[in-house]
């Protein structure tokens, strides 16, 4: 696989959360790198810091959390050090644009989907100065996404709609404003599995041809697998591996992939779980966060943060002491 | 031969659904309508189906927490149901039923201790020093310690909530388990240890399980038989591995092609996602339930409700297509 043009890339990038129990050390020196038209796979275990990755970008942190270091570039420009004006304006809901995980809550109920719809386009449209909104559009948006007669639907109500017709309704919301980079996170968790394939074939079609990147946030290790052209596992708040999804997903190097793989359910009935618990990350262990938990585990690992290395073609892991 | 523990007949759970303000006209939903199905002791018996399908009300239903419409529920030779009160309650302690959410289930101001040694008092006349002990035994048996007696639920991880969830049924020593859907909000690497925890804890007590899941790789792994539900009908059922190698219904074929899985790649195999939504419980299609979103469809799937049909294998399938004479009833 060739390398792509590079749209976003987070190098180092340190996140402390402040709460009544401690600073939660959310992510530690954490990288991630996408090209144009990519899709990229985020995952890990709750807690690893997948979100607090995708919030960091667009600088939405709730409350209490605070970006220690680290940079943010993004099409060249460093949105960490971007006013917050400009950042509402140009990044976030017209070059950065969101699909939720819950597609229940994530609608206004009090104002019609086409409010909704039209609202962001007033906002964020690529139109400039012209309020006039492209209501040809908009409808032709939503027969992409596959709304039924979408011509009625515009005046409904979001509790009229089901949560993968919701779902549908998010991913032209979040298509409409022709952003370069689309972060979902986990788009299809609330959904039952035939929904959720469906609307995982409408996502890889949709941004498919549009030069569209996507970063794809998941827990669960098939989804990811069946869209996503690249995988970057996390974990503790430290980016673990990342490489083309079918080598990492059938050689994982790091011990963490391949122990998380091992622990999915198969038929043969053999089941490995991972040794331990998800360490707090408000005493985090030094060096590697996971040698605690790690079979491969050697004298070095306590003492020292191994760097990310390239073990083969664009594949990196952070491990001393790597699965061969 | 094969020791029936608990055979399920025609069981029906009807629930009043809204009706328009002034209409005296009630609308039932049906959300179990008519299942049949049997499970032998050691047996775990996998139920599937999405959201609304129907399968945690066929759980409660057989548990009692729903009181049946209609149908038999027989326990070990006894028709529940059919049984006054107290013998009920008696034969229920028998069965368990471990909760989806498992911090919801667990009272928030009471102790583990207290919670665990809870069911003892109800069920059991043993002294209060055999229940510490018994409570004492369970935990450990689930793998907690004795310092977490003290402590409140809310101060537990998702795992070990569940863990306790199962040390309150184990109590009992039950020799059904209904497990509504134990792993769901999971990651996988804590589902793995609480999928090989009951794994060992069913050969230990001997027990058998009703596993409700929507996670189908799970189901596969777990459970040695299983029924695949659509809108309160069972649609298949028979041997996992059959059914997994070869799934026969529409509706099954379409549910297994859609598990995510690694190594899959999207849009590799045939396209067998569904067309359109699941239907509405207050107002079900007439015919077959899945005829409006069927490939297969047939005149007769829109009129006449195809009958779960036992094959020589064990296979049960409810479709007209594949059993044409079906259509003769």
């Amino acid at each position: 696989m060739k390398p792509k043009e590079p749209l976003i890339d987070v190098t180092n990038l340190t996140v402390h959360f402040y709460t009544d129990r401690g600073v939660v050390q959310a992510l530690d020196g954490a990288e991630l790198h996408l090209g144009k038209g990519e899709f990229v796979g985020l995952i890990g275990e709750s807690g690893c810091g997948k979100t607090t990755m995708a919030r960091s970008v667009l600088r939405v942190l709730p409350a209490g959390g605070r970006i220690i270091g680290g940079r943010v570039s993004f099409a060249g420009q460093d949105l960490l050090a971007m006013e917050e004006e400009e950042l509402n304006t140009s990044v976030r809901g017209r070059m950065i644009t969101l699909i939720p995980q819950d597609p229940f809550n994530s609608f206004n109920p009090v104002f019609s989907v086409g409010t909704q719809i039209r609202d962001i386009l007033k906002w964020k449209g690529k139109t400039g100065g012209n309020k006039k909104i492209d209501e040809v559009g908009i409808l032709e948006m939503l027969g992409q996404v596959q709304i039924p007669s979408p011509g009625g639907q515009l005046q409904k109500y979001p509790y009229q709609f089901s949560g993968g017709q919701r779902q549908r309704l998010m991913i032209a919301m979040a298509l409409l404003p022709s952003p370069s980079l689309v972060i979902a996170d986990e788009p299809t968790t609330a959904l039952d599995v035939t929904v959720e394939a469906q609307i995982l074939r409408l996502m890889a079609k949709l941004v498919r041809g549009r030069e569209i990147s996507v970063l794809f946030i998941t827990h669960d290790l098939g989804v990811a697998s069946e869209v996503c052209e690249r995988i970057v596992v996390m974990y503790a708040g430290q980016d673990m591996e990342d490489g083309p999804a079918d080598i990492l997903f059938s050689e994982p190097r790091h011990p963490y992939t391949k122990e998380l793989l091992e622990s999915l359910p198969n038929p043969e009935g053999r089941i490995q779980d991972i040794p331990g618990e998800v360490p707090s990350l408000i005493h985090p262990p030094s060096g590697c966060r996971f040698h605690p938990r790690c079979p491969n585990v050697i004298e070095v690992c306590p003492r020292q943060k191994p760097e990310r290395a390239e073990l083969a073609a664009r594949h990196w892991v952070r491990c001393f002491n790597p699965v061969r | 031969m094969e020791e029936l523990i608990l055979e399920i007949q025609d069981l029906k759970k009807y629930f009043r659904g809204s009706s328009g303000f002034l209409s005296k006209k009630v609308r039932w939903v049906k959300a179990v309508d008519g299942v049949s199905f049997q499970v032998c002791r050691g047996d775990t018996f996998g139920l599937v189906g999405e959201s609304g399908c129907g399968k945690s009300t066929l759980g409660k239903t057989i548990l009692g927490i729903y009181k049946s419409t209609a149908g038999s529920v027989i326990f070990e030779g006894k028709n529940i149901p059919h049984l006054p009160r107290n013998k009920a309650k008696e034969i229920r302690k028998n069965i368990q039923y471990v909760y989806q959410d498992p911090g919801a289930s667990l009272d928030p101001y009471w102790t583990v201790g207290r919670i665990l040694s809870e069911p003892l008092m109800i069920h059991t006349s043993l002294s209060k020093r055999s229940i510490r002990e018994q409570v004492h035994k369970m935990l450990d048996d689930v793998g907690l310690q004795e310092e977490h007696l003290s402590l409140y639920p809310h101060e537990f991880s998702g795992g070990q909530q569940r863990r306790l969830g199962l040390a309150r049924i184990l109590c009992l020593n039950p020799r059904l388990v209904i497990l509504d859907e134990p792993t769901s909000g999971l990651d996988v690497s804590v589902q793995a240890t609480i999928l090989k925890l009951f794994m060992e804890l069913k050969i230990r007590f001997h027990l058998t399980y009703i596993f409700i899941s929507h996670n189908l790789s799970v189901i596969h792994m777990m459970c040695n038989r299983l029924a695949v539900m659509y809108a309160g009908k069972i649609v298949e059922m028979g041997e996992t591995k059959a059914i997994f190698s070869e799934p026969l219904h529409p509706y099954s074929q379409v549910l297994l092609a859609a598990i995510p899985q690694v190594g899959k790649k999207l849009g590799e195999e045939k396209d067998l996602s569904l067309i359109g939504e699941p239907p509405n419980p207050e107002d079900f299609p007439p015919g077959c339930r899945f005829w409006p979103r069927c490939r297969d469809k047939m005149d007769i799937c829109e009129t006449v409700s195809p009958a779960l049909q036992a094959r020589s294998d064990g296979r049960s399938i409810a479709c007209h297509r594949i059993h044409p004479l079906a259509t003769k009833t």
